[in-house]
Protein backbone atom coordinates (compact mmCIF):
# COMPACT_ATOMS: atom_id res chain seq x y z
CA UNK A 1 0.00 0.00 0.00
CA UNK A 2 1.40 3.66 -0.78
CA UNK A 3 1.61 6.20 1.80
CA UNK A 4 -0.49 8.74 0.81
CA UNK A 5 0.23 12.49 2.46
CA UNK A 6 -2.82 13.89 4.74
CA UNK A 7 -4.06 16.09 1.99
CA UNK A 8 -5.21 13.60 -0.64
CA UNK A 9 -6.64 11.21 2.27
CA UNK A 10 -9.03 14.62 3.05
CA UNK A 11 -9.49 15.23 -0.65
CA UNK A 12 -10.18 11.99 -1.26
CA UNK A 13 -12.96 11.74 1.92
CA UNK A 14 -14.40 15.07 0.96
CA UNK A 15 -14.60 13.93 -2.58
CA UNK A 16 -15.90 10.92 -1.36
CA UNK A 17 -18.72 12.82 0.54
CA UNK A 18 -19.74 15.14 -2.57
CA UNK A 19 -20.65 11.72 -4.43
CA UNK A 20 -22.82 10.38 -1.41
CA UNK A 21 -24.48 14.17 -0.88
CA UNK A 22 -24.74 14.59 -4.88
CA UNK A 23 -26.22 11.06 -5.48
CA UNK A 24 -28.60 10.60 -2.20
CA UNK A 25 -29.32 13.95 -1.14
CA UNK A 26 -32.14 15.11 -3.57
CA UNK A 27 -34.13 11.86 -3.35
CA UNK A 28 -33.41 11.82 0.69
CA UNK A 29 -35.44 15.10 0.02
CA UNK A 30 -38.14 13.96 -2.11
CA UNK A 31 -38.93 11.08 0.22
CA UNK A 32 -38.87 13.83 3.06
CA UNK A 33 -41.36 15.52 1.41
CA UNK A 34 -43.45 12.60 0.94
CA UNK A 35 -43.86 13.36 5.25
CA UNK A 36 -44.26 16.72 5.46
CA UNK A 37 -47.40 19.10 5.43
CA UNK A 38 -48.06 21.30 2.76
CA UNK A 39 -48.35 24.36 4.95
CA UNK A 40 -44.19 22.99 5.89
CA UNK A 41 -43.66 22.89 2.59
CA UNK A 42 -44.34 26.51 1.43
CA UNK A 43 -42.95 27.61 4.82
CA UNK A 44 -40.08 30.01 4.99
CA UNK A 45 -37.64 27.59 6.43
CA UNK A 46 -37.61 24.02 4.92
CA UNK A 47 -36.82 21.42 7.18
CA UNK A 48 -35.26 17.76 6.29
CA UNK A 49 -36.97 16.07 9.04
CA UNK A 50 -41.07 16.18 8.68
CA UNK A 51 -42.68 17.70 11.55
CA UNK A 52 -45.01 16.82 12.19
CA UNK A 53 -45.15 13.96 10.35
CA UNK A 54 -48.08 13.31 8.15
CA UNK A 55 -49.24 10.60 5.99
CA UNK A 56 -51.79 12.58 4.01
CA UNK A 57 -50.01 12.93 0.93
CA UNK A 58 -49.77 8.38 0.94
CA UNK A 59 -53.65 8.40 1.41
CA UNK A 60 -53.99 11.23 -1.01
CA UNK A 61 -52.31 9.31 -3.65
CA UNK A 62 -53.97 5.85 -3.47
CA UNK A 63 -57.08 7.22 -2.85
CA UNK A 64 -57.85 9.90 -3.96
CA UNK A 65 -55.41 9.49 -7.41
CA UNK A 66 -55.85 6.02 -7.21
CA UNK A 67 -51.99 4.92 -7.29
CA UNK A 68 -52.87 0.95 -6.68
CA UNK A 69 -54.62 0.87 -10.62
CA UNK A 70 -50.91 1.83 -11.79
CA UNK A 71 -48.94 -0.12 -9.77
CA UNK A 72 -50.62 -3.21 -10.80
CA UNK A 73 -50.69 -2.79 -13.93
CA UNK A 74 -46.97 -1.84 -13.61
CA UNK A 75 -46.25 -4.75 -11.43
CA UNK A 76 -48.15 -7.40 -14.39
CA UNK A 77 -46.20 -5.37 -17.50
CA UNK A 78 -43.27 -6.01 -15.51
CA UNK A 79 -43.34 -9.53 -14.54
CA UNK A 80 -44.65 -10.54 -17.58
CA UNK A 81 -41.62 -8.58 -19.57
CA UNK A 82 -39.03 -10.13 -17.15
CA UNK A 83 -40.37 -13.61 -17.28
CA UNK A 84 -40.38 -13.51 -21.26
CA UNK A 85 -36.95 -11.83 -21.58
CA UNK A 86 -35.55 -14.70 -19.73
CA UNK A 87 -37.38 -17.16 -21.29
CA UNK A 88 -36.62 -15.86 -24.93
CA UNK A 89 -33.37 -14.37 -24.14
CA UNK A 90 -31.67 -17.60 -22.34
CA UNK A 91 -32.84 -19.83 -24.93
CA UNK A 92 -31.38 -17.44 -27.93
CA UNK A 93 -28.02 -16.96 -25.77
CA UNK A 94 -27.71 -20.92 -25.34
CA UNK A 95 -28.96 -21.26 -28.90
CA UNK A 96 -26.05 -19.16 -29.95
CA UNK A 97 -23.19 -20.19 -27.31
CA UNK A 98 -23.75 -24.21 -27.79
CA UNK A 99 -25.36 -25.28 -30.73
CA UNK A 100 -23.86 -24.36 -34.17
CA UNK A 101 -25.46 -21.46 -35.33
CA UNK A 102 -24.01 -20.23 -38.47
CA UNK A 103 -22.60 -16.27 -38.02
CA UNK A 104 -23.58 -16.73 -35.24
CA UNK A 105 -21.31 -13.50 -34.44
CA UNK A 106 -22.94 -11.82 -36.98
CA UNK A 107 -26.58 -12.20 -35.24
CA UNK A 108 -24.79 -10.98 -31.83
CA UNK A 109 -23.97 -7.79 -33.68
CA UNK A 110 -27.34 -6.92 -34.88
CA UNK A 111 -28.75 -7.69 -32.12
CA UNK A 112 -26.90 -5.32 -29.77
CA UNK A 113 -27.57 -2.81 -32.95
CA UNK A 114 -31.54 -3.03 -31.71
CA UNK A 115 -30.69 -1.27 -28.91
CA UNK A 116 -29.01 1.81 -30.34
CA UNK A 117 -32.34 2.87 -32.79
CA UNK A 118 -33.96 5.57 -31.06
CA UNK A 119 -36.97 4.59 -29.71
CA UNK A 120 -39.05 7.80 -30.88
CA UNK A 121 -38.65 6.71 -34.64
CA UNK A 122 -40.52 3.27 -33.61
CA UNK A 123 -43.02 4.67 -31.43
CA UNK A 124 -44.89 5.81 -34.34
CA UNK A 125 -44.69 3.03 -36.21
CA UNK A 126 -45.57 0.45 -33.50
CA UNK A 127 -48.59 2.66 -32.76
CA UNK A 128 -50.02 2.40 -36.06
CA UNK A 129 -49.46 -1.72 -35.54
CA UNK A 130 -50.95 -1.83 -31.72
CA UNK A 131 -54.25 0.50 -33.10
CA UNK A 132 -54.51 -1.90 -36.45
CA UNK A 133 -54.44 -5.04 -34.31
CA UNK A 134 -56.80 -3.77 -31.26
CA UNK A 135 -53.73 -3.51 -28.91
CA UNK A 136 -53.59 0.16 -27.43
CA UNK A 137 -54.89 0.02 -24.09
CA UNK A 138 -53.62 -3.52 -23.15
CA UNK A 139 -51.08 -4.82 -20.82
CA UNK A 140 -50.08 -7.05 -24.08
CA UNK A 141 -49.08 -3.95 -26.75
CA UNK A 142 -46.75 -2.91 -23.70
CA UNK A 143 -45.26 -6.23 -23.27
CA UNK A 144 -44.25 -7.30 -26.39
CA UNK A 145 -42.57 -3.68 -26.78
CA UNK A 146 -40.25 -3.96 -23.15
CA UNK A 147 -39.25 -7.42 -24.98
CA UNK A 148 -38.04 -6.11 -27.66
CA UNK A 149 -36.56 -3.42 -25.39
CA UNK A 150 -34.95 -5.52 -22.48
CA UNK A 151 -33.81 -8.60 -24.70
CA UNK A 152 -30.44 -6.99 -26.04
CA UNK A 153 -29.11 -6.65 -23.14
CA UNK A 154 -30.43 -10.27 -21.69
CA UNK A 155 -29.45 -12.00 -24.50
CA UNK A 156 -26.07 -10.70 -24.20
CA UNK A 157 -25.03 -11.02 -20.46
CA UNK A 158 -26.12 -14.44 -20.66
CA UNK A 159 -24.66 -14.97 -23.55
CA UNK A 160 -21.48 -14.08 -22.02
CA UNK A 161 -22.05 -15.75 -18.87
CA UNK A 162 -22.97 -18.98 -20.92
CA UNK A 163 -19.55 -18.55 -22.90
CA UNK A 164 -17.48 -18.86 -19.08
CA UNK A 165 -19.12 -22.34 -18.09
CA UNK A 166 -16.75 -24.80 -19.18
CA UNK A 167 -17.81 -27.19 -22.31
CA UNK A 168 -17.32 -30.09 -20.39
CA UNK A 169 -19.90 -29.94 -18.32
CA UNK A 170 -21.77 -30.27 -22.11
CA UNK A 171 -19.97 -33.30 -23.07
CA UNK A 172 -20.52 -34.78 -19.32
CA UNK A 173 -23.95 -34.83 -19.75
CA UNK A 174 -24.45 -35.85 -23.24
CA UNK A 175 -22.94 -38.40 -22.45
CA UNK A 176 -25.24 -39.36 -19.52
CA UNK A 177 -28.03 -39.03 -22.23
CA UNK A 178 -28.97 -35.39 -22.07
CA UNK A 179 -30.58 -33.74 -24.61
CA UNK A 180 -29.88 -30.31 -26.16
CA UNK A 181 -33.08 -28.77 -23.56
CA UNK A 182 -32.46 -31.01 -20.37
CA UNK A 183 -28.86 -29.42 -20.95
CA UNK A 184 -30.44 -26.08 -20.61
CA UNK A 185 -32.96 -26.68 -18.12
CA UNK A 186 -30.85 -28.85 -15.77
CA UNK A 187 -27.28 -27.91 -15.95
CA UNK A 188 -26.79 -24.28 -17.83
CA UNK A 189 -29.56 -22.57 -16.03
CA UNK A 190 -29.10 -23.33 -12.36
CA UNK A 191 -25.17 -23.06 -12.68
CA UNK A 192 -26.15 -19.59 -14.07
CA UNK A 193 -28.56 -18.72 -11.40
CA UNK A 194 -26.27 -14.97 -10.68
CA UNK A 195 -26.72 -13.89 -14.02
CA UNK A 196 -30.46 -14.84 -14.85
CA UNK A 197 -31.23 -12.62 -11.26
CA UNK A 198 -29.62 -9.54 -12.88
CA UNK A 199 -30.82 -9.73 -16.31
CA UNK A 200 -33.70 -10.15 -14.95
CA UNK A 201 -33.93 -7.23 -12.20
CA UNK A 202 -32.56 -5.13 -14.91
CA UNK A 203 -35.44 -6.21 -17.44
CA UNK A 204 -37.38 -5.67 -14.52
CA UNK A 205 -36.45 -1.83 -14.19
CA UNK A 206 -36.64 -1.13 -17.74
CA UNK A 207 -40.39 -2.28 -17.95
CA UNK A 208 -40.51 -0.56 -14.60
CA UNK A 209 -39.37 2.50 -16.08
CA UNK A 210 -39.91 2.95 -18.91
CA UNK A 211 -42.83 6.37 -20.03
CA UNK A 212 -42.73 6.95 -24.07
CA UNK A 213 -44.40 3.40 -25.24
CA UNK A 214 -46.61 3.58 -22.19
CA UNK A 215 -47.59 7.66 -23.01
CA UNK A 216 -48.17 6.75 -26.48
CA UNK A 217 -50.25 3.16 -26.05
CA UNK A 218 -51.96 3.67 -23.01
CA UNK A 219 -54.91 6.40 -21.90
CA UNK A 220 -56.78 5.49 -19.15
CA UNK A 221 -55.96 3.87 -15.84
CA UNK A 222 -56.58 -0.14 -16.38
CA UNK A 223 -53.52 0.19 -18.50
CA UNK A 224 -51.38 3.23 -17.89
CA UNK A 225 -47.90 2.17 -15.95
CA UNK A 226 -46.77 4.28 -13.16
CA UNK A 227 -44.49 6.37 -14.61
CA UNK A 228 -47.72 7.64 -16.46
CA UNK A 229 -49.56 8.13 -13.54
CA UNK A 230 -47.66 10.42 -12.01
CA UNK A 231 -46.44 12.31 -14.98
CA UNK A 232 -51.01 13.08 -15.20
CA UNK A 233 -50.36 14.23 -11.15
CA UNK A 234 -50.25 17.60 -11.45
CA UNK A 235 -53.70 19.54 -12.19
CA UNK A 236 -54.12 22.52 -13.80
CA UNK A 237 -54.15 25.09 -11.05
CA UNK A 238 -51.07 23.87 -8.22
CA UNK A 239 -49.02 20.94 -8.47
CA UNK A 240 -49.01 18.96 -5.54
CA UNK A 241 -45.81 18.31 -4.97
CA UNK A 242 -46.50 16.32 -2.10
CA UNK A 243 -48.74 13.82 -3.49
CA UNK A 244 -45.94 13.36 -6.11
CA UNK A 245 -43.53 13.04 -3.57
CA UNK A 246 -45.20 10.41 -1.61
CA UNK A 247 -45.83 8.50 -5.35
CA UNK A 248 -42.35 8.97 -6.23
CA UNK A 249 -41.39 7.09 -3.03
CA UNK A 250 -43.83 4.04 -3.61
CA UNK A 251 -42.27 3.22 -6.74
CA UNK A 252 -39.00 4.30 -6.20
CA UNK A 253 -38.15 2.54 -2.63
CA UNK A 254 -39.02 -0.94 -3.82
CA UNK A 255 -36.98 -0.53 -6.50
CA UNK A 256 -33.70 0.87 -4.59
CA UNK A 257 -34.08 -1.54 -1.81
CA UNK A 258 -33.61 -4.46 -4.54
CA UNK A 259 -31.09 -2.46 -6.63
CA UNK A 260 -29.04 -2.32 -3.22
CA UNK A 261 -29.11 -5.51 -2.39
CA UNK A 262 -27.74 -6.98 -6.05
CA UNK A 263 -25.96 -3.58 -6.81
CA UNK A 264 -22.75 -6.09 -6.96
CA UNK A 265 -23.98 -8.24 -9.23
CA UNK A 266 -25.75 -5.29 -11.29
CA UNK A 267 -22.70 -3.55 -11.68
CA UNK A 268 -21.18 -6.50 -13.13
CA UNK A 269 -23.92 -7.14 -15.68
CA UNK A 270 -23.90 -3.59 -16.86
CA UNK A 271 -20.33 -3.23 -17.31
CA UNK A 272 -20.44 -6.54 -19.18
CA UNK A 273 -23.60 -5.33 -21.08
CA UNK A 274 -22.21 -1.85 -21.71
CA UNK A 275 -18.76 -2.05 -22.37
CA UNK A 276 -17.31 -5.82 -22.73
CA UNK A 277 -18.55 -6.08 -26.54
CA UNK B 1 -38.40 -13.05 -34.54
CA UNK B 2 -39.43 -10.82 -32.30
CA UNK B 3 -36.59 -8.10 -32.28
CA UNK B 4 -36.75 -8.18 -35.69
CA UNK B 5 -40.56 -7.33 -35.86
CA UNK B 6 -40.61 -5.47 -33.03
CA UNK B 7 -37.67 -3.27 -33.97
CA UNK B 8 -36.66 -3.58 -37.50
CA UNK B 9 -40.12 -3.56 -39.19
CA UNK B 10 -40.88 -0.54 -37.50
CA UNK B 11 -37.67 1.02 -38.79
CA UNK B 12 -38.23 0.52 -42.09
CA UNK B 13 -41.97 1.57 -41.66
CA UNK B 14 -41.21 4.84 -40.47
CA UNK B 15 -38.71 5.53 -43.12
CA UNK B 16 -41.96 4.60 -45.48
CA UNK B 17 -44.27 6.26 -43.72
CA UNK B 18 -41.57 10.00 -43.64
CA UNK B 19 -42.53 9.58 -47.46
CA UNK B 20 -46.11 9.08 -47.13
CA UNK B 21 -48.99 12.36 -46.09
CA UNK B 22 -50.64 9.83 -43.67
CA UNK B 23 -52.50 11.61 -41.23
CA UNK B 24 -54.99 9.82 -38.96
CA UNK B 25 -57.33 13.08 -38.66
CA UNK B 26 -57.70 13.91 -42.39
CA UNK B 27 -56.99 10.41 -43.16
CA UNK B 28 -55.23 10.58 -46.38
CA UNK B 29 -52.40 7.92 -47.00
CA UNK B 30 -50.52 8.85 -50.48
CA UNK B 31 -46.65 8.67 -51.22
CA UNK B 32 -45.54 12.54 -51.65
CA UNK B 33 -41.79 11.68 -51.94
CA UNK B 34 -39.55 13.92 -50.37
CA UNK B 35 -42.20 16.58 -49.60
CA UNK B 36 -41.87 15.78 -46.17
CA UNK B 37 -38.36 16.80 -46.17
CA UNK B 38 -38.85 19.46 -48.12
CA UNK B 39 -41.25 21.13 -45.35
CA UNK B 40 -38.76 19.91 -42.69
CA UNK B 41 -35.88 21.89 -44.28
CA UNK B 42 -37.93 24.73 -43.69
CA UNK B 43 -39.86 24.38 -41.05
CA UNK B 44 -38.03 26.94 -38.29
CA UNK B 45 -39.23 24.82 -35.07
CA UNK B 46 -37.11 21.97 -36.07
CA UNK B 47 -34.35 23.46 -36.57
CA UNK B 48 -34.99 25.31 -32.93
CA UNK B 49 -35.67 21.65 -31.57
CA UNK B 50 -32.46 20.49 -33.94
CA UNK B 51 -30.00 23.26 -32.17
CA UNK B 52 -31.55 22.24 -28.88
CA UNK B 53 -31.10 18.48 -28.71
CA UNK B 54 -27.23 19.02 -30.09
CA UNK B 55 -26.71 21.27 -27.33
CA UNK B 56 -27.99 19.09 -24.56
CA UNK B 57 -26.60 16.25 -26.27
CA UNK B 58 -23.04 18.04 -26.18
CA UNK B 59 -22.82 19.66 -22.59
CA UNK B 60 -24.60 16.48 -20.60
CA UNK B 61 -22.14 14.21 -22.09
CA UNK B 62 -18.98 16.34 -21.82
CA UNK B 63 -20.15 16.92 -18.47
CA UNK B 64 -21.00 13.55 -17.53
CA UNK B 65 -17.62 12.69 -18.41
CA UNK B 66 -16.00 14.87 -17.07
CA UNK B 67 -17.62 14.81 -13.70
CA UNK B 68 -17.50 10.64 -14.15
CA UNK B 69 -13.93 11.04 -14.48
CA UNK B 70 -13.46 12.01 -11.34
CA UNK B 71 -15.87 10.70 -9.38
CA UNK B 72 -14.15 7.43 -10.73
CA UNK B 73 -10.74 8.41 -10.06
CA UNK B 74 -12.17 9.04 -5.94
CA UNK B 75 -13.60 5.44 -6.31
CA UNK B 76 -10.49 3.87 -7.66
CA UNK B 77 -8.80 4.75 -4.44
CA UNK B 78 -9.19 2.21 -1.44
CA UNK B 79 -10.84 4.23 1.52
CA UNK B 80 -12.84 3.13 4.39
CA UNK B 81 -17.06 3.06 2.79
CA UNK B 82 -16.17 2.71 -0.54
CA UNK B 83 -19.01 0.48 -0.76
CA UNK B 84 -21.79 2.49 0.52
CA UNK B 85 -20.67 5.36 -2.02
CA UNK B 86 -20.47 2.49 -5.16
CA UNK B 87 -24.18 1.38 -3.83
CA UNK B 88 -25.35 5.58 -3.22
CA UNK B 89 -24.35 6.26 -6.77
CA UNK B 90 -27.19 3.70 -8.30
CA UNK B 91 -29.88 5.56 -6.88
CA UNK B 92 -30.23 7.81 -9.77
CA UNK B 93 -29.59 5.34 -12.05
CA UNK B 94 -32.52 2.89 -10.34
CA UNK B 95 -35.10 6.10 -10.42
CA UNK B 96 -37.95 6.18 -13.17
CA UNK B 97 -36.94 9.06 -15.37
CA UNK B 98 -40.19 10.85 -14.35
CA UNK B 99 -39.59 10.36 -11.00
CA UNK B 100 -36.12 12.13 -11.70
CA UNK B 101 -38.07 14.73 -13.16
CA UNK B 102 -41.07 15.32 -10.55
CA UNK B 103 -38.02 15.14 -8.30
CA UNK B 104 -36.16 18.28 -10.15
CA UNK B 105 -38.80 19.94 -10.59
CA UNK B 106 -40.02 20.33 -7.35
CA UNK B 107 -36.13 20.67 -6.16
CA UNK B 108 -35.57 23.86 -8.40
CA UNK B 109 -39.37 24.98 -8.12
CA UNK B 110 -39.34 28.81 -8.39
CA UNK B 111 -41.17 29.45 -5.26
CA UNK B 112 -40.74 27.29 -2.54
CA UNK B 113 -37.82 24.86 -3.92
CA UNK B 114 -34.85 24.06 -1.25
CA UNK B 115 -32.34 24.85 -4.93
CA UNK B 116 -33.55 28.88 -4.33
CA UNK B 117 -33.85 28.96 -0.56
CA UNK B 118 -30.01 27.66 -0.47
CA UNK B 119 -28.86 30.18 -3.19
CA UNK B 120 -30.79 32.47 -1.15
CA UNK B 121 -29.44 32.16 1.70
CA UNK B 122 -25.68 31.90 0.78
CA UNK B 123 -26.15 35.10 -1.12
CA UNK B 124 -25.83 33.95 -4.36
CA UNK B 125 -28.89 35.29 -5.87
CA UNK B 126 -30.85 37.91 -4.22
CA UNK B 127 -34.73 36.67 -5.68
CA UNK B 128 -36.41 33.29 -6.30
CA UNK B 129 -35.29 32.23 -9.75
CA UNK B 130 -37.94 30.40 -11.86
CA UNK B 131 -35.66 28.00 -13.22
CA UNK B 132 -38.22 25.82 -15.10
CA UNK B 133 -40.36 29.22 -16.04
CA UNK B 134 -37.80 30.71 -17.53
CA UNK B 135 -36.40 30.57 -20.78
CA UNK B 136 -33.00 31.84 -19.86
CA UNK B 137 -32.58 28.72 -17.46
CA UNK B 138 -34.64 26.45 -18.42
CA UNK B 139 -32.80 23.98 -21.06
CA UNK B 140 -29.78 24.62 -18.79
CA UNK B 141 -31.53 23.08 -15.67
CA UNK B 142 -32.73 20.30 -17.64
CA UNK B 143 -29.39 19.56 -18.55
CA UNK B 144 -28.47 19.32 -14.62
CA UNK B 145 -31.00 16.93 -14.00
CA UNK B 146 -29.93 14.51 -16.62
CA UNK B 147 -26.18 15.28 -15.14
CA UNK B 148 -27.49 14.27 -11.63
CA UNK B 149 -29.05 11.07 -13.44
CA UNK B 150 -26.83 9.66 -15.36
CA UNK B 151 -23.35 11.00 -14.25
CA UNK B 152 -22.88 7.94 -11.47
CA UNK B 153 -23.47 5.12 -14.04
CA UNK B 154 -20.58 6.59 -16.23
CA UNK B 155 -18.84 6.68 -13.48
CA UNK B 156 -18.75 3.20 -12.69
CA UNK B 157 -18.15 2.03 -16.39
CA UNK B 158 -15.30 4.35 -16.70
CA UNK B 159 -13.97 2.79 -13.41
CA UNK B 160 -14.22 -0.79 -14.30
CA UNK B 161 -11.91 0.58 -17.31
CA UNK B 162 -9.74 2.16 -14.83
CA UNK B 163 -9.07 -0.93 -13.08
CA UNK B 164 -8.05 -2.76 -15.63
CA UNK B 165 -4.77 -0.33 -15.73
CA UNK B 166 -2.16 -2.47 -14.71
CA UNK B 167 -1.40 -1.92 -11.22
CA UNK B 168 2.27 -2.68 -11.59
CA UNK B 169 2.88 0.20 -14.82
CA UNK B 170 1.24 2.89 -11.80
CA UNK B 171 3.93 1.14 -8.86
CA UNK B 172 6.69 1.23 -11.43
CA UNK B 173 5.55 5.43 -12.46
CA UNK B 174 5.69 5.71 -8.34
CA UNK B 175 8.92 4.96 -7.47
CA UNK B 176 10.54 6.78 -10.39
CA UNK B 177 8.98 9.43 -8.77
CA UNK B 178 6.12 10.13 -10.86
CA UNK B 179 3.44 12.81 -9.32
CA UNK B 180 -0.35 11.81 -9.48
CA UNK B 181 -0.87 14.05 -12.40
CA UNK B 182 1.96 12.78 -14.19
CA UNK B 183 0.68 9.08 -14.16
CA UNK B 184 -2.84 9.78 -14.84
CA UNK B 185 -2.00 12.17 -17.67
CA UNK B 186 0.47 9.50 -19.13
CA UNK B 187 -0.58 6.24 -17.90
CA UNK B 188 -4.49 6.15 -16.27
CA UNK B 189 -5.69 8.71 -19.43
CA UNK B 190 -4.23 7.46 -22.59
CA UNK B 191 -5.70 3.60 -21.51
CA UNK B 192 -8.88 4.69 -20.74
CA UNK B 193 -9.20 6.17 -23.59
CA UNK B 194 -10.97 3.53 -25.81
CA UNK B 195 -13.51 3.08 -22.45
CA UNK B 196 -13.66 6.79 -22.54
CA UNK B 197 -15.05 6.64 -26.40
CA UNK B 198 -17.23 3.98 -25.99
CA UNK B 199 -19.11 5.21 -22.79
CA UNK B 200 -19.37 8.50 -24.37
CA UNK B 201 -20.89 7.25 -27.41
CA UNK B 202 -23.51 5.51 -25.24
CA UNK B 203 -24.16 8.50 -23.35
CA UNK B 204 -24.48 10.65 -26.32
CA UNK B 205 -26.88 8.01 -28.27
CA UNK B 206 -28.68 8.57 -25.40
CA UNK B 207 -29.28 11.88 -24.75
CA UNK B 208 -29.22 13.08 -27.72
CA UNK B 209 -33.13 10.84 -27.72
CA UNK B 210 -33.65 12.65 -24.73
CA UNK B 211 -37.55 12.26 -23.65
CA UNK B 212 -38.78 11.58 -20.54
CA UNK B 213 -37.05 14.72 -18.90
CA UNK B 214 -38.12 17.30 -21.42
CA UNK B 215 -41.66 16.32 -21.53
CA UNK B 216 -42.92 15.97 -18.12
CA UNK B 217 -40.15 19.04 -16.67
CA UNK B 218 -41.72 21.66 -18.94
CA UNK B 219 -43.22 20.07 -22.10
CA UNK B 220 -41.04 21.84 -24.23
CA UNK B 221 -41.80 24.94 -23.29
CA UNK B 222 -41.44 28.01 -22.36
CA UNK B 223 -41.52 29.98 -25.36
CA UNK B 224 -40.33 26.40 -27.40
CA UNK B 225 -37.04 26.90 -25.57
CA UNK B 226 -36.58 23.42 -24.38
CA UNK B 227 -37.81 21.73 -27.46
CA UNK B 228 -36.30 18.83 -28.62
CA UNK B 229 -36.31 16.57 -31.40
CA UNK B 230 -37.96 14.01 -29.42
CA UNK B 231 -40.83 16.11 -28.07
CA UNK B 232 -41.34 17.48 -31.48
CA UNK B 233 -41.43 14.21 -32.97
CA UNK B 234 -43.90 13.33 -30.09
CA UNK B 235 -45.91 16.34 -30.55
CA UNK B 236 -46.48 15.79 -34.17
CA UNK B 237 -47.05 12.15 -34.36
CA UNK B 238 -49.42 12.36 -31.28
CA UNK B 239 -51.42 15.92 -30.97
CA UNK B 240 -51.52 16.35 -34.95
CA UNK B 241 -51.45 12.74 -35.86
CA UNK B 242 -49.48 13.78 -38.63
CA UNK B 243 -47.94 10.62 -38.90
CA UNK B 244 -46.08 10.93 -42.01
CA UNK B 245 -44.30 14.47 -41.70
CA UNK B 246 -43.74 13.50 -37.41
CA UNK B 247 -42.06 10.21 -39.18
CA UNK B 248 -39.94 12.91 -41.25
CA UNK B 249 -38.47 13.75 -38.32
CA UNK B 250 -38.25 10.97 -36.60
CA UNK B 251 -36.31 9.53 -39.47
CA UNK B 252 -34.14 12.64 -39.63
CA UNK B 253 -33.45 12.33 -35.91
CA UNK B 254 -32.41 8.63 -36.71
CA UNK B 255 -29.87 9.64 -39.76
CA UNK B 256 -27.77 12.31 -37.05
CA UNK B 257 -27.58 9.68 -34.45
CA UNK B 258 -25.81 7.65 -37.31
CA UNK B 259 -23.72 10.11 -38.06
CA UNK B 260 -22.62 11.01 -33.97
CA UNK B 261 -22.05 7.32 -34.05
CA UNK B 262 -19.75 7.64 -37.05
CA UNK B 263 -17.64 9.75 -35.81
CA UNK B 264 -17.18 8.23 -32.49
CA UNK B 265 -16.35 4.73 -34.41
CA UNK B 266 -13.58 6.98 -36.36
CA UNK B 267 -12.04 8.20 -33.38
CA UNK B 268 -12.35 4.75 -31.97
CA UNK B 269 -10.51 3.47 -34.72
CA UNK B 270 -7.40 5.83 -34.72
CA UNK B 271 -7.32 5.65 -31.39
CA UNK B 272 -6.93 2.02 -31.69
CA UNK B 273 -4.33 1.96 -34.27
CA UNK B 274 -2.51 4.10 -32.46
CA UNK B 275 -2.19 1.89 -29.06
CA UNK B 276 -1.56 -1.26 -30.90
Amino acid sequence: MNERSAFQSIMIYFGALLILIWSAGPFLWQFSTSFQHDKALTEGTPSLIPDPFTLEHYYNAFVEKGLHHYVLNSLVVSLATTALCLIVGSLAAFALSRLDVKGRFGILMVILSVSMFPQIALVGPLYLIASDLGLLDTYRALIITYLALGLPLVTWVLFGYFETLPREIDEAARIDGVGVIGLLWHIILPMSLPSLVTTGLLAFITAWNEFLFALAFTSDRDSQTIPVGIANFTNQYYVPWGDIAAASAVVTVPLIVLVLFFQRHIIEGLTQGGIKE
Amino acid sequence: MSLGSVSFYPIVNGVYLSFTNRSLITQDNDFVGIANYLQLSADPSFWNAWWHTIWFTTASTGLETLIGLVMALILCEAFSGRGIVRAAMLVPWAMPTVVTSKMFGWLFDGQHGIINFILLHAGLIDQNVNWYGAPETALTTIILADVWKTTPFMALLLLTGLQTVPKSLIEAARVDGARAWTIFWNIRLPLLLPTLLIAGLFRALDAFRVFDLVYVLTGGGPADSTETLSTLSYKILFSTLQFGYGSAVSTAMFMTEGVIALVFCLFLVRQLRKTT
